[in-house]
């Protein structure tokens, strides 16, 4: 009850008509910076940290926590309507978002993926609002052993399912994880596979370069080849109609978006992970327990909803450690938190009960945020989907350019241009022979991580493998991912090993 | 991997609007002025104590305005440093990337063949000393550093003290306790010192040499308890904790918070940072922020402070060869 109390209060803020049309301002504004490829959260964020000061600390918050929001809706548009990721977020929004868009679905794809946003977002805000100061608590309790066994998880929902080829899929996870070991060793800081000292390589390999690469020009160069000349894009139509069919097909997948709704929500909680991860992992999920898990990859309208409830939800979960704990779980809640220092708040477990306003202020603004972003997000979506009816032959040089933006505004090295030039050529490749493409990206975004734990763990443990099934949350998980790999291959018995051969489109 | 989403983008599409949103423009050096938002790389991982203060700077710099573009934080922590170092070293005479650094600063291109010469870095400006404290979590028995060495005794080399990048300041407090007292501790690396506060607190390690700025939030929470200080004097903040050197043990040692450029910075840019820096070393906030998180406020730029970085590099050098004497890591 106090806790609703302390809510109100802050709605009181929250709602104020400056405060109003600064979320207005701050989510339309978010929107677009997530939609451009290359562009993310973080940036608009940054951007905008100076202008916070000609504003009231808290509508300075809010307005930030505005652009958060809106670029993480943002983030699905060019996923859905180019099939470039227009935020490292959003990448797993690409692999059925952009197969709907061909199938002249994309308006649904949109409309799925604003209110997937908006229930992740509404659902993990209402956890924060409940349960932030106890949850700062189980953050706590992930230490190395429980990071490496999430990521075991993860990996695990992408293997041995109906639709594509176990080996295919490990082969692919097992090049990634190769991938993201380039660079200088997280622990020691020694290069590696750095190919004879080319300097482009110590910064490793961003797997925004291998998703634009892959999914952006691989995509591109499969569709001319396939179509030849004039390639069939059905037209998207948006209408009336089509927005009630959209609400009606979410209205059926309560269970995935709720679904992606905890995940995202735990996952953005770990100082360690975050919204990328939670949304590939949440993508897995809802493919694993899918009762027609080889129409992912398709057009399968789950496949958009999944990822973004988590991706929103992550983002939510990562403003709690950063809140309660002092840890940013993201670059973009790092900035905010430089924010917040800006104002003399100093974030930490004495938060929650020096400056209740603030907290209070910033919580309620989530959800006007929220509330906000899904309105703008619908009322645009005509607008979005009109820009998919240029001819091919224009959109298509407009795609490899923005790819090539995408992927050097970022890091500003030519290196990166090359790189996304070769990953577009091996993902082409890679398609025709039928491999799945995103357990590579899944496995570049988590192999970092996965190395460290693993690593960390083992130098605490003295060595101990068994380390990772005899804590109690650790063990969980690797028993969850055990029970994942191994059900799907009884399934796949069971039906008498159907040919494993993915068939051809 | 994620925190490789850098903000530079920024760099590219919005600098205009970066300068409309800055508006009133500083009134520092009229010569030169930056073009665009200024890079500020930092040598860490988020959340950890060179980056608590790199974004406290910025704050600090965009709250007084004291530069005339924006400064965006860039956390570059992989490989001790090495990562941060490395970008350094590629973007030779780029006015608008300056680099927050460590004692990993000289340190990580000691221990690791990166390429990279810390000489060739332009100097501008040191900042401050911060200081180490020994911690351990408030659910453990462990009151004095006494008992501390106990348990490490007793734990038979399996005492997990959590800490940065292996070869990175922790660590090398930790071969120094390691070797004051002759006991073995196991060290398991994190990406920064927020890592390794929360870690500790979580009881998934048993110590940590954390900056107090690292732990002052768990540490007002009552959820971690510091048992020495690696100061000559005791520290303010906490007069109860006695220091390393008064219960005789002579174990002291600082990290340095400063300011570099990439080599053959243009002269004007590194007139113009130094007098950024100087202005914010005078500001009300920064010497709040000195007292309460128990920094030394030590202000020193120029050749000066390049010789420092040579005494204190050829000082870390010797540690590091006695490490590796020892055979610990």
């Amino acid at each position: 009850m106090e806790t609703l109390a302390l809510l109100g209060e802050g709605f009181a803020t929250s709602l104020s008509p400056l405060n109003l049309m600064i979320v207005i301002l701050g989510v339309t504004a978010g929107l677009f910076i997530g939609a451009m490829p290359g562009l993310g959260s973080v940036n608009g964020v940054a951007i905008v940290l100076p202008l916070t000061f000609i504003v009231p600390p808290s509508s300075a918050i809010i307005l930030l926590c505005a652009i958060y929001y809106g670029a993480m809706y943002g983030g699905a548009i060019s996923s859905v309507l180019l099939g470039i990721p227009g935020a490292s977020t959003a990448v797993a929004t690409t692999f059925d978002g952009r197969p709907m868009a061909q199938q002249g679905k994309a308006g649904l794809a949109l409309i799925a993926a604003a209110v997937a946003s908006f229930v992740g977002g509404t659902i993990s805000v209402v956890l924060f609002t409940l349960f932030a100061v106890p949850l700062a608590d189980l953050a706590l309790a992930f230490g190395p052993a429980e990071e490496f066994a999430l990521v075991l998880l993860a990996f695990t929902t992408f293997v041995g399912l109906g639709g594509d080829d176990v080996l295919k899929t490990i082969v692919m996870i097992c090049l990634g994880l190769v991938l993201s070991t380039v660079g200088l060793d997280l622990i020691s800081g020694s290069p590696r596979l750095v190919f004879g000292d080319l300097p482009g390589f110590y910064a490793g390999i961003s797997f925004l370069v291998l998703a634009i690469g892959v999914y952006g020009i691989g995509e591109i160069l499969y569709t001319i080849e396939t179509s030849r000349t004039a390639p069939t894009v059905t037209p998207a139509k948006i209408t009336l109609r089509e927005l009630g069919a959209g609400f009606r097909a979410m209205n059926r997948m309560w269970k995935t978006m709720s679904l992606g709704s905890f995940l995202g929500f735990f996952v953005g909680m770990l100082p360690a992970a975050g919204a990328t991860p939670a949304s590939l992992m949440a993508y897995g999920i809802a493919r694993s327990t899918s009762k027609v898990p080889e129409s992912f990859g398709k057009g399968n309208i789950e496949g958009v909803a999944a990822p973004e409830t988590a991706n929103n939800a992550a983002s939510t979960g990562s403003l709690l450690p950063m809140l309660t704990l002092g840890i940013p779980g993201s670059p973009t809640t790092a900035l905010l938190l430089g924010g917040m220092v800006m104002w003399g708040l100093m974030p930490g477990p004495m938060l929650f009960i020096e400056q209740p306003d603030f907290v209070w202020g910033l919580i309620s603004s989530l959800y006007t945020a929220n509330f906000a972003a899904v309105l703008i997000n619908i009322a645009l979506i005509p607008l979005f989907v009109w820009a998919l009816r240029m001819p091919f032959t224009v959109l298509c040089a407009l795609v490899m350019v923005l790819c090539i933006v995408g992927g050097f505004a970022p890091s500003q090295k030519m290196h990166d241009v090359w790189l996304i030039a070769g990953f577009g050529v091996a993902g082409y490749l890679l398609r025709k022979a039928d491999y799945p493409l995103a357990p590579l990206v899944l496995a570049l975004v988590l192999g970092p991580l996965m190395e460290r734990s693993f690593r960390q763990t083992l130098i605490s443990e003295q060595g101990n493998v068994l380390a990772f099934v005899e804590r109690p949350l650790s063990g969980a998980f690797i028993a969850i991912a055990a029970l994942f790999f191994v059900l799907p291959l009884v399934k796949y018995l069971r039906k008498g090993g159907r040919q494993s051969v993915a068939p051809a489109e | 991997m994620i925190n490789k989403m850098t903000r530079r983008a920024a760099l590219a599409g919005v600098a205009s609007l970066a300068l409309l949103a800055t508006g009133a423009t500083s009134a520092l050096a009229d010569s030169w002025k930056p073009q665009k938002p200024i890079e500020m790389v930092i040598m860490a991982g988020q959340g950890g104590g060179a980056d608590r203060l790199a974004r406290l700077f910025q704050s600090i710099i965009q709250k007084e305005n004291l530069a005339s573009m924006p400064v965006l934080p860039v956390n570059k922590g992989g490989g001790s440093g090495a990562e941060a170092l490395r970008y350094l070293k590629d973007n030779e005479a780029d006015a608008h990337k300056i680099m927050a650094t460590l004692n990993s600063y000289y340190t990580t291109p000691i221990r690791n063949d990166i390429g990279v010469d810390i000489e060739e870095f332009t100097p501008i400006a040191r900042m401050a000393l911060d200081t180490f404290v020994l911690w351990v979590n408030a659910d453990s028995d462990i009151q004095t550093m006494e008992d501390w060495v106990a348990a490490v005794k007793a734990s038979g080399g399996e005492w997990k003290m959590g800490g940065t990048g292996t070869g990175q300041e922790d660590s090398l407090v930790t071969a120094m306790l390691e070797k004051e007292f002759g006991i073995k501790i196991t060290y398991v690396p994190f990406k920064g010192g927020g890592d390794v506060a929360k870690n500790l607190v979580g009881g998934h390690i048993d110590s940590t040499v954390n900056n107090p700025s690292e732990q002052m939030g768990f540490w007002q929470a009552g959820k971690s308890r510091p048992i020495a200080a690696f100061t000559p004097e005791r520290l303010d903040v906490f007069p109860d904790v006695p220091t390393a050197t008064e219960l005789g043990h002579d174990i002291v040692y600082w990290m340095q918070r400063s300011f570099v450029g990439p080599k053959d910075m243009p002269a004007e840019a590194v007139a113009y940072y130094t007098e950024m820096f100087e202005k914010l070393s005078e500001t009300a906030e920064w010497q709040q922020y000195t007292t309460d998180k128990a920094l030394m406020a030590d202000f020193l730029t120029g050749d000066e402070l390049q010789a420092y970085f040579l005494e204190e590099r050829a000082k870390h050098a010797a540690i590091l060869a006695d490490m590796e004497g020892d055979g610990s890591s």
